[in-house]
């Protein structure tokens, strides 16, 4: 009994020391990439309006619309280490009453082994494009960025942004009618 | 003659075991004051109250089941952005809540609201948030997820649920290292 519990106890130790290491070698091994790539982005049609917030302060504010078109081949940047792709799609201003916002439009999750090509045109956004307040209306650069979450297997979460960039103009009155 | 040589022996083993038993005992002290010791260290290099989190609900899955490790730095002049995933506390609530960073409006003085979602629910966390509370800001972060390793918190997990498990463990290893001789 006793030779059989040590020799069980040695096993389960040496077992995790071994799925220890393999863990680590599996993180090093990734740890140094990049996880860069080239991401085409562009806009349709952009309006704002003034509407009712009811979701938040319920005071009246600059809820902007876009369509985007994305264009992106994300199939290199998966490798035994990346369990997950979180992709975001950010736009970033700057208003009177604060000098950075950022706001997801859109979002998606690409598992390994899912389609990782990208070809949107005129898509419409996940999520409302609500300001803090009236800072939409007029405003002479918004910049879409498409980033990425890489959620690997073990190690570290890196956010990267893709190279490419497109900035577009709000226009300079509220757009009357239905959406 | 042979009767006083038996006790003698018997004295020796007994002190003996009594020496063995303070080493044990000093032993067990030093491995609860080390693990502390490393426990702290984390917390000042990570800048976090609370540098390793289990992750508790399912509400980032894909990318984060029940059960994972994630491991979180709160450095102050690296600055809130949208993507990150964040590990925030409401106020008056004691469970840390683990999503990502959906807006962030900040000011020109460094002040900073932001909002967040997790990635398996369909709406935003305004829901859980305190009543009356809109955004969440600087303060009510606990640390960011930097790292994380899959399935190593289950044992958390299970000893969270089946409190009687915890207890067996606790015992198991109290004597495993009482009886240990090394």
């Amino acid at each position: 009994m006793n030779t059989f519990l040590s020799r069980l106890n040695t096993i389960f130790a040496f077992t995790l020391s071994v799925m220890a290491g393999l863990t680590f070698c599996c993180f090093l091994s990734t740890d140094f990439n990049l996880n860069q790539e080239n991401v085409t982005l562009g806009t349709g049609k952009v309006s704002v309006k003034e509407v009712r917030d009811y979701s938040a302060e319920k005071e009246k504010k600059d809820l902007g619309f876009i369509v985007f078109d994305l264009n992106a081949d994300l199939t290199p940047l998966f490798n035994w280490n990346v369990k997950q792709l979180f992709l975001y799609l950010t736009a970033e201003y700057e208003t009177k009453s604060h000098k950075l916002n950022q706001v997801v439009l859109w979002d998606k999750i690409v598992e390994r082994g899912n389609n990782a090509v990208f070809d949107l045109k005129n898509a419409n956004t996940k999520y409302y494009f609500w300001d803090y307040a009236h800072g939409l209306k007029g405003n002479q650069n918004v910049t879409l960025t498409l980033s990425w979450n890489v959620i690997p297997n073990a190690g570290r979460l890196p956010k990267v942004m893709g190279t490419g960039s497109h900035s577009f103009v709000f226009p300079n009155d509220y757009s009357s009618g239905r959406f | 003659m042979s009767g006083l040589l038996n006790m003698d022996f018997l004295d020796e083993v007994r002190r003996m075991n009594k020496r063995q038993l303070y080493y044990q005992v000093l032993n067990f002290g030093m491995i609860v004051s080390s693990a502390l010791m490393i426990w702290k260290g984390l917390m000042v290099v990570t800048g976090s109250e609370s540098p390793i989190v289990v992750v508790l609900s399912g509400s980032m899955e894909p990318a984060f089941y029940r059960g994972d490790l994630l491991l979180l730095t709160n450095h102050q002049e690296e600055a809130i952005r949208v993507g990150e995933i964040v590990v925030f506390k409401i106020e008056g609530r004691d469970i840390p809540i683990v999503h990502r960073v959906l807006k962030i409006h900040e000011k020109e003085d460094g002040s900073l609201k932001f909002l967040t979602k997790g990635d398996n629910n369909s709406v935003d966390d305004r829901g859980l948030y305190a009543p009356g509370q809109l955004w969440l800001e600087k303060k009510d972060v606990v640390g960011r997820a930097r790292g994380f390793l899959p399935y190593v918190g289950i044992v958390t997990i299970l000893m969270n649920d089946y409190p009687k498990f915890k207890y067996l463990v606790l015992a198991c290893l109290g004597i495993y290292v009482l009886i240990h001789r090394e």
